[in-house]
């Protein structure tokens, strides 16, 4: 298929590698690392490279060069104070320049990950570097990260697409992953997050970039969050067919596990889901991810521990999932997996109802927000109609316990629509937590954890 | 006047924070203690809390901020609402992760929890609640705040002659 392509259509660095660790066998994995000190971010680069996995490398960035409040960071860097990232607009050119040479590579490409909703900047920065890989969308870099509106974030995302497109005169071709997988982190149940991801891929691909991945983020229970991947890859041949994409899971994005053999479990259990339902990369997660920024060597760690559980999860024979994508066909029901088919059915009438109301996918996300088609659990944003509510069920499931008014009923199911109290809130936000530093001292395999409650 | 009655609080993220449960998470705990809660949302700098609120004297502002840029960023914000002359003696507390280093064995010396809530507090926090958040000691310090009206009719009373 990739050999039918005019060789004069030059391929991301970043789809080749992961197509070629894709046809090799192996899950592609990444950290979410940064630093504020060049020397650091670079021997942590350095680092990951050398790891015994299959690596791409991550330049996360700081919070104050995120909200565009580029003194701050520059103070920081004057003051030699600790910031939460690697503030590359500050740095400038040739530090981030001196920052990937010899290390950016077709065996290791780098991304740079920000969480920006007016990215321009950033984006401009990271390409002088050679960097043309990058995270984010119109969404879900603005509903969960700060004040700015949608309608402004979407211009800026399609400003920020104009500059990677044009950045093919000298060579680059843009690599962009959704962040929609991931809105808010937790409790944002999977036909929502499968749709916002798949929404956010189209916008990319309409505005020019070829070559995508589609995120999904580790929610609280493995098999509906295999069927979601699975109903994810479904609606990205269906709705992408001439792009480069490929799926990205992020290990838990909620509220950690505190014990090291918790966190290790959980990120292992991150590993099974993405390897038996085909996903090429993984984003990990550290041992110390619920107390603070993690070192260099406890990045290390998660990725080797990856790619070792990925070596294990192999072993145990074919993958039902590596023929999925040969023998699904769009018409088919997933008969055998009900997880599956429910979110797909959600997914899918959510996508249709935003698609319909505009040709133009920024303008479709705008509207679908203002008409609560779109409507995120628990998010603050003044853009997020805020109707709707999730719950984790007793089976661990998370499902919608109100669906204001996006276009689907959650039918022929209990329904908890009690309002939360402060303890509530916190319960359900630590279960993952409490279940994982449980079943790690149980001594439970990883792909087998359920929740407790 | 009493430990019971009722407050006006806002509750807000700081400057560069762009997390939002734990600003939810507080709403709903101190709603279910009993105030009334303004939730100004992520990302708010001091002078927009200033611009908002100098006229409407709420009875206790609760910043928190988990991202690691806690302590500059709430350097800034309590250094805009101690300059504003109405909000200059409204008790404003901050809360969280508010370092890179965590409580334990990176923390320490001037990263340490004790160091960061001592120049927290000198530069004008009347408290400082840092992770692991002891939150018997938050409620008996929002149960000790004197409602506004307690604090005027205090004042009136101080400043009037027998
Ligand atoms: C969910 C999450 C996200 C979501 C947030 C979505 C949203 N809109 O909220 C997403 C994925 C978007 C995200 C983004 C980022 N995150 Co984040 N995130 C988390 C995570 C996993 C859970 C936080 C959470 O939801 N907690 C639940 C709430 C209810 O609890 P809480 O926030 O911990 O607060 C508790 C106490 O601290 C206390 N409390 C908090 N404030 C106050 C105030 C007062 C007055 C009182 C009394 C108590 C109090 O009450 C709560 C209950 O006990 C944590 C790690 C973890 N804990 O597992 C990281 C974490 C907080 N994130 C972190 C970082 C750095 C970021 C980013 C900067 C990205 C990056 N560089 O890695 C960006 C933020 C960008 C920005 N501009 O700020 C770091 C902070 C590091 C540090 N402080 O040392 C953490 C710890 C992860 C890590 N180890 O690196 N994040």
């Amino acid at each position: 298929m990739d050999d039918a392509r005019p060789a004069t259509v030059s391929r991301s660095l970043f789809g080749d590698f992961v197509a070629r660790s894709r046809a090799a066998g192996r899950l592609v994995v990444q950290p979410r690392m940064g630093f504020g000190e060049p020397q650091v971010m670079r021997d942590g680069l350095t680092a990951v490279k050398a790891a015994r996995a299959t690596t791409i490398g991550t330049v996360t960035l700081d919070s104050y060069t995120r909200v565009g409040d580029l003194d701050a960071a520059r103070k920081a860097l004057d003051e030699g104070a600790d910031i939460n990232g690697y503030p590359i607009v500050t740095h400038g050119l040739a530090t981030n320049r001196k920052l990937v040479e010899d290390l950016l590579a077709p065996d290791f490409p780098i991304q740079v990950r920000h969480g920006s909703a007016r990215p321009q900047d950033i984006i401009a920065a990271s390409l002088r570097a050679g960097l043309d890989a990058t995270e984010g969308g119109p969404v879900s870099y603005c509903l969960p990260y700060g004040r700015i509106s949608l309608r402004d974030s979407v211009r800026n995302w399609e400003e920020s697409c104009a500059l990677m497109t044009a950045a093919r005169a000298h060579g680059a071709e843009p690599h962009v992953e959704t962040f929609g997988g991931c809105m808010l982190g937790q409790l944002c149940p999977p036909s929502m997050l499968v749709a916002i991801s798949l929404l956010e891929g189209l916008f990319f691909h309409r505005h020019g970039v070829r070559s995508i991945s589609l995120s999904y983020a580790q929610q609280t229970h493995a098999d509906q969050d295999r069927g979601a991947i699975r109903a994810l890859r479904r609606l990205a041949r269906q709705f992408l067919p001439d792009a480069d994409w490929h799926v990205v899971v992020y290990t838990y994005m909620g509220v950690y596990p505190r014990t090291g053999a918790g966190a290790r479990l959980l990120l292992e259990q991150s590993v099974d889901i993405a390897v038996r339902t085909g996903a090429e990369r993984l984003i990990v997660k550290t041992a110390a991810e619920a107390h603070r920024i993690a070192t260099v060597e406890e990045n290390i760690q998660a990725l080797e521990t990856a790619a070792a559980a990925d070596r294990r999860v192999r072993a145990t024979g074919p993958l039902p999932a590596d023929s999925d994508d040969l023998t699904d066909t769009d018409g088919d029901d997933f008969t055998d997996d009900p997880d599956a088919q429910e979110i797909l059915d959600e997914a899918t009438s959510v996508i249709t109802a935003v698609l319909a109301l505009s040709e133009d996918p920024g303008a479709a996300l705008t509207a679908a927000f203002a008409h609560g088609l779109l409507d995120v659990p628990y998010c603050l944003h003044a853009d997020n109609m805020g109707r709707t509510r999730s719950y984790i069920d007793r089976d661990g499931r998370l499902r919608w316990s109100r669906t204001g008014s996006l276009p689907f009923r959650a039918a022929g199911r209990t329904t908890d629509a009690t309002d939360m109290t402060a303890a509530d809130l916190l319960g359900a936000l630590s279960r993952v937590q409490r279940s994982f530093d449980r079943a790690a001292d149980l001594g439970v395999p990883p792909g087998h954890v359920q929740l407790i409650n | 006047m009493t430990s019971h009655s009722a407050l006006d609080i806002v509750v807000s993220g700081t400057e560069s924070d762009s997390h939002t449960w734990n600003l939810v998470y507080l709403q709903l705990l101190l709603e279910g203690w009993g105030h009334r809660v303004e939730n100004l949302g992520p990302c708010v700098a001091g002078r927009d809390i200033v611009e908002r609120y100098a006229y409407r004297a709420p009875d206790l502002i609760v910043l928190s901020s988990v991202n690691g840029h806690g302590e500059s960023d709430g350097l800034r914000a309590v250094a805009a609402l101690r300059a504003s002359r109405e909000l200059a003696g409204t008790p404003v507390v901050i809360g969280g992760k508010l370092g890179t280093h965590g409580t334990a064995d990176l923390a320490r010396g001037e990263n340490s929890p004790g160091a960061v809530a001592r120049r927290l507090r000198e530069a004008g926090f009347t408290a400082v609640f840092l992770e692991p958040v002891d939150l018997g000691a938050f409620e008996e310090f929002v149960g000790s705040v004197v409602p506004r009206h307690g604090r005027a009719a205090r004042q009136a009373l101080q400043t009037t002659p027998a």
